[in-house]
Protein backbone atom coordinates (compact mmCIF):
# COMPACT_ATOMS: atom_id res chain seq x y z
CA UNK A 1 0.00 0.00 0.00
CA UNK A 2 2.27 2.75 1.27
CA UNK A 3 5.70 2.61 -0.29
CA UNK A 4 8.05 3.53 2.55
CA UNK A 5 10.94 3.39 0.08
CA UNK A 6 9.70 6.60 -1.55
CA UNK A 7 9.43 8.29 1.85
CA UNK A 8 12.90 7.16 2.84
CA UNK A 9 14.46 8.20 -0.43
CA UNK A 10 13.00 11.69 -0.07
CA UNK A 11 13.62 12.07 3.63
CA UNK A 12 16.46 14.59 3.15
CA UNK A 13 14.12 16.71 1.00
CA UNK A 14 11.36 16.53 3.63
CA UNK A 15 13.86 17.48 6.35
CA UNK A 16 15.04 20.46 4.30
CA UNK A 17 11.40 21.47 3.75
CA UNK A 18 10.81 21.30 7.48
CA UNK A 19 13.82 23.54 8.06
CA UNK A 20 12.50 26.13 5.58
CA UNK A 21 9.02 26.01 7.10
CA UNK A 22 10.49 26.59 10.56
CA UNK A 23 12.67 29.47 9.37
CA UNK A 24 9.65 31.12 7.71
CA UNK A 25 7.62 30.69 10.89
CA UNK A 26 10.31 32.03 13.21
CA UNK A 27 11.27 35.10 11.17
CA UNK A 28 7.63 36.03 10.54
CA UNK A 29 6.48 35.56 14.13
CA UNK A 30 9.53 37.33 15.56
CA UNK A 31 9.04 40.38 13.33
CA UNK A 32 5.28 40.26 13.92
CA UNK A 33 5.72 40.21 17.68
CA UNK A 34 8.14 43.13 17.73
CA UNK A 35 5.82 45.23 15.53
CA UNK A 36 2.61 44.24 17.33
CA UNK A 37 3.49 45.52 20.79
CA UNK A 38 3.83 49.21 19.85
CA UNK A 39 0.95 48.92 17.36
CA UNK A 40 -1.28 47.39 20.04
CA UNK A 41 -0.30 50.24 22.34
CA UNK A 42 -1.47 52.68 19.65
CA UNK A 43 -4.58 50.63 18.86
CA UNK A 44 -5.68 50.74 22.50
CA UNK A 45 -5.18 54.50 22.68
CA UNK A 46 -8.15 56.84 23.24
CA UNK A 47 -7.04 59.32 20.60
CA UNK A 48 -8.70 58.66 17.22
CA UNK A 49 -5.69 59.87 15.18
CA UNK A 50 -3.56 57.33 17.03
CA UNK A 51 -5.83 54.29 16.92
CA UNK A 52 -7.45 55.15 13.56
CA UNK A 53 -4.54 54.35 11.23
CA UNK A 54 -3.74 51.14 13.14
CA UNK A 55 -7.39 50.10 12.94
CA UNK A 56 -7.38 50.71 9.17
CA UNK A 57 -4.22 48.62 8.78
CA UNK A 58 -5.56 45.64 10.73
CA UNK A 59 -8.98 45.92 9.04
CA UNK A 60 -7.54 45.83 5.53
CA UNK A 61 -5.10 43.01 6.27
CA UNK A 62 -7.62 40.93 8.17
CA UNK A 63 -10.27 41.48 5.50
CA UNK A 64 -8.25 40.17 2.56
CA UNK A 65 -6.80 36.70 1.87
CA UNK A 66 -3.13 36.16 2.68
CA UNK A 67 -2.70 34.57 -0.76
CA UNK A 68 -3.79 37.82 -2.43
CA UNK A 69 -1.46 39.88 -0.21
CA UNK A 70 1.40 37.57 -1.13
CA UNK A 71 0.60 37.85 -4.86
CA UNK A 72 0.37 41.65 -4.65
CA UNK A 73 3.87 41.78 -3.19
CA UNK A 74 5.51 39.07 -5.27
CA UNK A 75 3.82 39.48 -8.67
CA UNK A 76 2.23 42.92 -8.28
CA UNK A 77 5.16 45.17 -7.47
CA UNK A 78 6.94 44.30 -10.72
CA UNK A 79 4.24 46.31 -12.53
CA UNK A 80 5.88 49.61 -11.61
CA UNK A 81 9.08 50.52 -13.48
CA UNK A 82 10.19 52.91 -10.72
CA UNK A 83 10.15 50.00 -8.25
CA UNK A 84 12.02 47.75 -10.65
CA UNK A 85 14.64 50.44 -11.16
CA UNK A 86 15.00 51.27 -7.48
CA UNK A 87 17.71 49.94 -5.21
CA UNK A 88 15.11 48.01 -3.20
CA UNK A 89 14.32 45.80 -6.18
CA UNK A 90 17.00 43.23 -5.34
CA UNK A 91 15.04 42.65 -2.13
CA UNK A 92 11.52 43.01 -3.52
CA UNK A 93 12.06 40.55 -6.37
CA UNK A 94 13.07 37.80 -3.99
CA UNK A 95 10.31 35.31 -3.10
CA UNK A 96 11.82 35.00 0.37
CA UNK A 97 11.52 38.68 1.09
CA UNK A 98 7.96 38.86 -0.26
CA UNK A 99 6.83 35.80 1.70
CA UNK A 100 8.43 37.13 4.86
CA UNK A 101 6.88 40.58 4.34
CA UNK A 102 3.41 39.19 3.58
CA UNK A 103 3.48 36.78 6.54
CA UNK A 104 4.79 39.47 8.87
CA UNK A 105 2.13 42.00 7.82
CA UNK A 106 -0.52 39.35 8.26
CA UNK A 107 0.50 38.08 11.68
CA UNK A 108 1.17 41.65 12.85
CA UNK A 109 -2.43 42.61 12.07
CA UNK A 110 -3.93 39.67 13.97
CA UNK A 111 -1.48 39.88 16.87
CA UNK A 112 -2.02 43.64 17.22
CA UNK A 113 -5.76 43.06 17.69
CA UNK A 114 -5.12 40.25 20.20
CA UNK A 115 -2.70 42.36 22.25
CA UNK A 116 -4.87 45.49 21.99
CA UNK A 117 -7.87 43.57 23.28
CA UNK A 118 -5.79 42.29 26.19
CA UNK A 119 -4.50 45.80 26.96
CA UNK A 120 -8.04 47.23 26.95
CA UNK A 121 -9.12 44.54 29.40
CA UNK A 122 -6.73 45.85 32.06
CA UNK A 123 -8.62 46.22 35.35
CA UNK A 124 -9.38 49.88 36.12
CA UNK A 125 -8.17 49.44 39.69
CA UNK A 126 -4.65 48.50 38.57
CA UNK A 127 -4.41 51.65 36.48
CA UNK A 128 -5.75 53.82 39.27
CA UNK A 129 -3.26 52.32 41.69
CA UNK A 130 -0.40 52.92 39.24
CA UNK A 131 -1.52 56.54 38.81
CA UNK A 132 -1.78 56.95 42.57
CA UNK A 133 1.81 55.73 42.81
CA UNK A 134 2.77 58.54 40.44
CA UNK A 135 3.90 56.31 37.56
CA UNK A 136 4.46 57.95 34.20
CA UNK A 137 2.83 56.67 30.99
CA UNK A 138 5.88 54.66 29.99
CA UNK A 139 6.42 52.97 33.35
CA UNK A 140 2.70 52.28 33.57
CA UNK A 141 2.72 50.50 30.23
CA UNK A 142 5.73 48.29 30.89
CA UNK A 143 4.99 47.54 34.56
CA UNK A 144 1.19 47.40 34.62
CA UNK A 145 -0.47 47.16 31.20
CA UNK A 146 1.94 44.86 29.39
CA UNK A 147 2.61 42.13 31.98
CA UNK A 148 -1.13 41.65 32.48
CA UNK A 149 -1.98 41.97 28.80
CA UNK A 150 0.67 39.42 27.82
CA UNK A 151 -0.84 36.92 30.24
CA UNK A 152 -4.40 37.54 29.07
CA UNK A 153 -3.32 37.32 25.43
CA UNK A 154 -1.21 34.19 25.73
CA UNK A 155 -3.81 31.50 24.86
CA UNK A 156 -5.04 33.44 21.81
CA UNK A 157 -1.50 34.29 20.77
CA UNK A 158 -0.66 30.59 20.83
CA UNK A 159 -3.52 29.95 18.39
CA UNK A 160 -2.22 32.70 16.14
CA UNK A 161 1.26 31.14 16.02
CA UNK A 162 -0.22 27.76 15.04
CA UNK A 163 -2.29 29.48 12.32
CA UNK A 164 0.86 31.22 11.09
CA UNK A 165 2.66 27.88 10.93
CA UNK A 166 -0.13 26.56 8.72
CA UNK A 167 -0.03 29.75 6.63
CA UNK A 168 3.64 29.18 5.74
CA UNK A 169 2.32 26.49 3.34
CA UNK A 170 1.32 29.36 1.03
CA UNK A 171 5.01 30.11 0.45
CA UNK A 172 4.92 27.08 -1.86
CA UNK A 173 2.97 29.22 -4.37
CA UNK A 174 5.89 31.64 -4.78
CA UNK A 175 8.59 29.02 -5.51
CA UNK A 176 9.85 28.58 -1.94
CA UNK A 177 10.59 24.91 -1.33
CA UNK A 178 9.08 24.43 2.11
CA UNK A 179 7.26 21.31 3.37
CA UNK A 180 4.22 21.54 1.12
CA UNK A 181 6.31 22.26 -1.99
CA UNK A 182 8.40 19.16 -1.22
CA UNK A 183 5.18 17.15 -0.97
CA UNK A 184 3.94 18.52 -4.29
CA UNK A 185 7.28 17.71 -5.95
CA UNK A 186 7.26 14.16 -4.58
CA UNK A 187 3.66 13.82 -5.77
CA UNK A 188 4.58 15.01 -9.26
CA UNK A 189 7.51 12.59 -9.45
CA UNK A 190 5.78 9.45 -8.20
CA UNK A 191 2.02 10.23 -8.43
CA UNK A 192 1.41 8.95 -4.91
CA UNK A 193 -0.65 10.82 -2.32
CA UNK A 194 -0.02 9.04 0.99
CA UNK A 195 3.77 9.08 0.61
CA UNK A 196 3.88 12.75 -0.40
CA UNK A 197 1.02 14.70 1.20
CA UNK A 198 0.52 12.07 3.91
CA UNK A 199 4.14 12.40 5.06
CA UNK A 200 4.04 16.18 5.34
CA UNK A 201 0.67 15.91 7.10
CA UNK A 202 2.53 14.02 9.84
CA UNK A 203 5.18 16.75 9.93
CA UNK A 204 2.54 19.47 10.27
CA UNK A 205 0.68 17.50 12.93
CA UNK A 206 3.88 17.04 14.93
CA UNK A 207 4.64 20.76 14.60
CA UNK A 208 1.13 21.71 15.71
CA UNK A 209 1.43 19.36 18.67
CA UNK A 210 4.84 20.76 19.67
CA UNK A 211 3.67 24.37 19.39
CA UNK A 212 0.57 23.59 21.45
CA UNK A 213 2.77 21.97 24.11
CA UNK A 214 5.14 24.94 24.08
CA UNK A 215 2.28 27.37 24.66
CA UNK A 216 0.76 25.15 27.34
CA UNK A 217 4.14 25.30 29.12
CA UNK A 218 4.26 29.09 28.72
CA UNK A 219 0.71 29.31 30.09
CA UNK A 220 1.73 27.20 33.07
CA UNK A 221 4.60 29.58 33.70
CA UNK A 222 2.76 32.86 33.18
CA UNK A 223 -0.74 31.90 34.31
CA UNK A 224 0.34 29.96 37.38
CA UNK A 225 -1.67 32.24 39.64
CA UNK A 226 -4.86 31.07 37.89
CA UNK A 227 -4.21 27.35 38.30
CA UNK A 228 -6.00 26.13 41.43
CA UNK A 229 -3.78 23.05 41.67
CA UNK A 230 -0.51 24.96 41.46
CA UNK A 231 -1.30 26.95 44.61
CA UNK A 232 -2.42 23.93 46.60
CA UNK A 233 -0.32 23.17 49.63
CA UNK A 234 1.35 26.52 49.57
CA UNK A 235 1.06 28.46 52.79
CA UNK A 236 -1.85 30.84 52.80
CA UNK A 237 -1.49 34.32 54.15
CA UNK A 238 -4.39 35.62 56.27
CA UNK B 1 -8.63 51.47 -16.55
CA UNK B 2 -9.11 47.72 -16.22
CA UNK B 3 -8.85 47.04 -19.96
CA UNK B 4 -12.39 45.65 -19.96
CA UNK B 5 -11.51 42.84 -17.56
CA UNK B 6 -13.75 44.07 -14.75
CA UNK B 7 -16.89 42.10 -15.83
CA UNK B 8 -14.84 38.91 -15.99
CA UNK B 9 -13.44 39.51 -12.50
CA UNK B 10 -16.91 40.27 -11.14
CA UNK B 11 -18.19 37.02 -12.66
CA UNK B 12 -15.34 35.38 -10.72
CA UNK B 13 -16.79 36.95 -7.59
CA UNK B 14 -19.90 34.90 -8.33
CA UNK B 15 -17.77 31.74 -8.31
CA UNK B 16 -16.05 32.81 -5.09
CA UNK B 17 -19.38 33.51 -3.38
CA UNK B 18 -20.84 30.26 -4.73
CA UNK B 19 -17.92 28.27 -3.35
CA UNK B 20 -18.17 30.10 -0.01
CA UNK B 21 -21.93 29.62 0.37
CA UNK B 22 -21.83 25.95 -0.66
CA UNK B 23 -18.87 25.27 1.63
CA UNK B 24 -20.64 27.02 4.50
CA UNK B 25 -23.73 24.84 4.02
CA UNK B 26 -21.57 21.69 3.99
CA UNK B 27 -19.57 22.93 6.98
CA UNK B 28 -22.75 23.59 8.95
CA UNK B 29 -23.89 20.00 8.38
CA UNK B 30 -20.48 18.62 9.46
CA UNK B 31 -20.41 21.06 12.35
CA UNK B 32 -23.85 20.15 13.68
CA UNK B 33 -23.16 16.43 13.29
CA UNK B 34 -19.79 16.89 15.03
CA UNK B 35 -21.31 18.88 17.88
CA UNK B 36 -24.05 16.32 18.42
CA UNK B 37 -21.48 13.50 18.31
CA UNK B 38 -19.24 15.29 20.81
CA UNK B 39 -22.16 15.73 23.23
CA UNK B 40 -23.55 12.22 22.77
CA UNK B 41 -23.40 9.42 25.35
CA UNK B 42 -21.81 7.12 22.78
CA UNK B 43 -18.04 6.86 23.40
CA UNK B 44 -17.28 5.77 19.82
CA UNK B 45 -19.09 8.78 18.33
CA UNK B 46 -17.29 11.07 20.76
CA UNK B 47 -13.91 9.59 19.83
CA UNK B 48 -14.57 9.97 16.10
CA UNK B 49 -15.66 13.60 16.53
CA UNK B 50 -12.61 14.35 18.67
CA UNK B 51 -10.25 12.78 16.15
CA UNK B 52 -11.96 14.76 13.37
CA UNK B 53 -11.57 18.16 15.03
CA UNK B 54 -8.05 17.46 16.29
CA UNK B 55 -6.62 16.22 12.99
CA UNK B 56 -8.30 18.83 10.77
CA UNK B 57 -7.28 21.72 12.96
CA UNK B 58 -3.67 20.50 13.02
CA UNK B 59 -3.21 20.70 9.23
CA UNK B 60 -2.93 23.62 6.77
CA UNK B 61 -6.06 24.18 4.62
CA UNK B 62 -4.06 24.04 1.42
CA UNK B 63 -2.57 20.65 2.30
CA UNK B 64 -6.02 19.20 3.05
CA UNK B 65 -7.34 20.59 -0.19
CA UNK B 66 -4.54 18.98 -2.21
CA UNK B 67 -5.04 15.67 -0.38
CA UNK B 68 -8.75 15.63 -1.22
CA UNK B 69 -8.18 16.82 -4.78
CA UNK B 70 -5.36 14.45 -5.77
CA UNK B 71 -6.26 11.64 -3.38
CA UNK B 72 -9.92 11.77 -4.42
CA UNK B 73 -8.86 11.75 -8.05
CA UNK B 74 -6.75 8.63 -7.62
CA UNK B 75 -9.34 6.89 -5.46
CA UNK B 76 -12.21 7.56 -7.87
CA UNK B 77 -10.20 6.41 -10.85
CA UNK B 78 -9.12 3.26 -9.08
CA UNK B 79 -12.78 2.48 -8.46
CA UNK B 80 -13.65 3.46 -12.02
CA UNK B 81 -10.87 1.23 -13.37
CA UNK B 82 -12.08 -1.73 -11.38
CA UNK B 83 -15.62 -1.26 -12.68
CA UNK B 84 -14.55 -0.35 -16.21
CA UNK B 85 -16.14 3.13 -16.21
CA UNK B 86 -13.21 4.82 -17.90
CA UNK B 87 -11.43 7.99 -16.78
CA UNK B 88 -13.35 10.32 -14.50
CA UNK B 89 -12.15 13.87 -13.93
CA UNK B 90 -12.78 15.16 -10.44
CA UNK B 91 -14.66 18.43 -10.48
CA UNK B 92 -12.59 21.16 -8.78
CA UNK B 93 -15.77 22.88 -7.55
CA UNK B 94 -16.85 19.69 -5.81
CA UNK B 95 -13.36 18.99 -4.44
CA UNK B 96 -12.98 22.60 -3.29
CA UNK B 97 -16.35 22.95 -1.57
CA UNK B 98 -16.22 19.49 -0.01
CA UNK B 99 -12.75 20.13 1.41
CA UNK B 100 -13.56 23.61 2.68
CA UNK B 101 -16.82 22.30 4.15
CA UNK B 102 -15.03 19.41 5.79
CA UNK B 103 -12.30 21.69 7.23
CA UNK B 104 -14.59 24.40 8.54
CA UNK B 105 -17.00 21.78 9.83
CA UNK B 106 -14.30 20.98 12.39
CA UNK B 107 -14.16 24.61 13.51
CA UNK B 108 -17.96 24.92 13.52
CA UNK B 109 -18.20 21.75 15.62
CA UNK B 110 -16.61 23.67 18.48
CA UNK B 111 -18.82 26.72 17.86
CA UNK B 112 -22.01 24.66 17.84
CA UNK B 113 -20.96 22.53 20.79
CA UNK B 114 -20.45 25.64 22.89
CA UNK B 115 -23.75 27.09 21.69
CA UNK B 116 -25.70 23.95 22.58
CA UNK B 117 -24.11 23.87 26.03
CA UNK B 118 -25.06 27.53 26.52
CA UNK B 119 -28.78 26.71 26.43
CA UNK B 120 -29.83 26.15 30.06
CA UNK B 121 -30.42 22.50 30.81
CA UNK B 122 -33.58 23.34 32.76
CA UNK B 123 -35.33 24.58 29.64
CA UNK B 124 -34.86 21.24 27.93
CA UNK B 125 -36.09 19.42 31.01
CA UNK B 126 -39.11 21.73 31.16
CA UNK B 127 -39.89 21.06 27.51
CA UNK B 128 -39.66 17.33 28.11
CA UNK B 129 -41.87 17.68 31.17
CA UNK B 130 -44.44 19.42 28.97
CA UNK B 131 -44.48 16.28 26.86
CA UNK B 132 -42.69 17.68 23.79
CA UNK B 133 -41.20 15.13 21.43
CA UNK B 134 -37.42 15.13 20.92
CA UNK B 135 -37.63 16.83 17.53
CA UNK B 136 -39.96 19.51 18.88
CA UNK B 137 -37.56 20.21 21.75
CA UNK B 138 -34.73 20.73 19.25
CA UNK B 139 -36.80 22.86 16.86
CA UNK B 140 -38.59 25.03 19.43
CA UNK B 141 -36.24 25.23 22.39
CA UNK B 142 -32.69 24.31 21.46
CA UNK B 143 -32.22 25.76 17.95
CA UNK B 144 -33.74 29.25 18.45
CA UNK B 145 -31.64 29.82 21.54
CA UNK B 146 -28.40 28.23 20.39
CA UNK B 147 -28.37 30.36 17.23
CA UNK B 148 -27.80 33.46 19.32
CA UNK B 149 -24.78 31.89 20.99
CA UNK B 150 -23.48 30.43 17.73
CA UNK B 151 -23.58 33.67 15.71
CA UNK B 152 -20.29 35.25 16.84
CA UNK B 153 -18.35 32.03 16.14
CA UNK B 154 -20.30 31.50 12.94
CA UNK B 155 -19.48 35.03 11.73
CA UNK B 156 -15.81 34.46 12.42
CA UNK B 157 -15.77 31.16 10.56
CA UNK B 158 -17.58 32.67 7.60
CA UNK B 159 -15.02 35.48 7.37
CA UNK B 160 -12.09 33.07 7.62
CA UNK B 161 -13.67 30.74 5.07
CA UNK B 162 -14.41 33.52 2.61
CA UNK B 163 -10.69 34.25 2.54
CA UNK B 164 -9.78 30.56 2.43
CA UNK B 165 -11.72 30.22 -0.84
CA UNK B 166 -8.82 32.06 -2.48
CA UNK B 167 -6.98 28.72 -2.22
CA UNK B 168 -9.37 26.97 -4.62
CA UNK B 169 -7.63 28.84 -7.44
CA UNK B 170 -4.61 26.62 -6.74
CA UNK B 171 -6.55 23.44 -7.57
CA UNK B 172 -7.75 24.98 -10.80
CA UNK B 173 -11.11 26.50 -9.92
CA UNK B 174 -11.95 29.55 -12.00
CA UNK B 175 -12.56 31.89 -9.07
CA UNK B 176 -11.77 35.57 -8.60
CA UNK B 177 -8.08 34.97 -7.77
CA UNK B 178 -7.59 32.76 -10.81
CA UNK B 179 -9.25 35.32 -13.09
CA UNK B 180 -7.17 38.13 -11.61
CA UNK B 181 -4.11 36.03 -12.49
CA UNK B 182 -5.31 35.67 -16.09
CA UNK B 183 -6.06 39.38 -16.41
CA UNK B 184 -2.70 40.21 -14.84
CA UNK B 185 -0.84 38.01 -17.31
CA UNK B 186 -2.70 39.44 -20.30
CA UNK B 187 -2.29 43.09 -19.37
CA UNK B 188 1.03 42.90 -17.48
CA UNK B 189 -0.64 44.78 -14.65
CA UNK B 190 -0.62 42.27 -11.80
CA UNK B 191 -0.74 44.92 -9.07
CA UNK B 192 -3.91 46.48 -10.45
CA UNK B 193 -5.85 43.23 -10.63
CA UNK B 194 -4.70 41.70 -7.35
CA UNK B 195 -5.44 45.02 -5.65
CA UNK B 196 -8.92 45.04 -7.24
CA UNK B 197 -9.80 41.61 -5.92
CA UNK B 198 -8.29 42.55 -2.56
CA UNK B 199 -10.72 45.48 -2.46
CA UNK B 200 -13.62 43.21 -3.47
CA UNK B 201 -12.78 40.75 -0.67
CA UNK B 202 -12.66 43.65 1.77
CA UNK B 203 -16.06 44.89 0.57
CA UNK B 204 -17.62 41.42 0.95
CA UNK B 205 -16.11 41.12 4.44
CA UNK B 206 -17.52 44.52 5.41
CA UNK B 207 -21.01 43.70 4.13
CA UNK B 208 -20.90 40.32 5.90
CA UNK B 209 -20.00 41.92 9.21
CA UNK B 210 -22.85 44.44 8.93
CA UNK B 211 -25.43 41.82 7.93
CA UNK B 212 -24.42 39.30 10.61
CA UNK B 213 -24.45 42.04 13.24
CA UNK B 214 -28.08 42.67 12.25
CA UNK B 215 -28.86 38.96 12.51
CA UNK B 216 -27.26 38.81 15.93
CA UNK B 217 -29.30 41.81 17.10
CA UNK B 218 -32.47 40.14 15.86
CA UNK B 219 -31.78 36.90 17.71
CA UNK B 220 -30.77 38.79 20.83
CA UNK B 221 -34.09 40.63 21.22
CA UNK B 222 -35.35 39.82 24.65
CA UNK B 223 -31.84 39.55 26.08
CA UNK B 224 -30.94 42.34 28.43
CA UNK B 225 -27.40 43.60 28.02
CA UNK B 226 -25.35 44.64 31.01
CA UNK B 227 -24.92 48.40 31.10
CA UNK B 228 -21.43 49.42 30.08
CA UNK B 229 -19.59 50.82 33.05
Amino acid sequence: MIDLGIVEENLPAFAEGLRITLILLVISCAAGFVLSVPLAMARASRRPWVWGPVWLFTYVIRGTPLLVQLFILYYGLAQFPWIRESAAWTLLRSPWFCAWAAFTLNTTAYTTEIFAGAIRAAPAGEIEAARAMGMGEWAMFWRIFWPGAWRRALPQYGNEVVMMMHATALASTVTIVELLRVARDVYTNYLVVAESFGTVALFYMALTFLLTRLFKALERRYLRHLDPRASQGEPRVA
Amino acid sequence: MFHGYLPMILAGLGVTLGVSATSLAIASVFGLAGAIAKLSDNAVLRAIANAYTTVIRALPDLLLMLIVFYGGQILINRIADARGWGYIDIDPFLAGTLTLGFIFGAYLTETFRGAILAVPRGQIEAAEACGMARGTVVARILLPQMIRHAIPGFTNNWLVMLKATALVSIIGLDDMVHRAGLAAAATREPFTFYAVIGAIYLAVTTVSIIVLRGVEARFSRGVRRAEAA
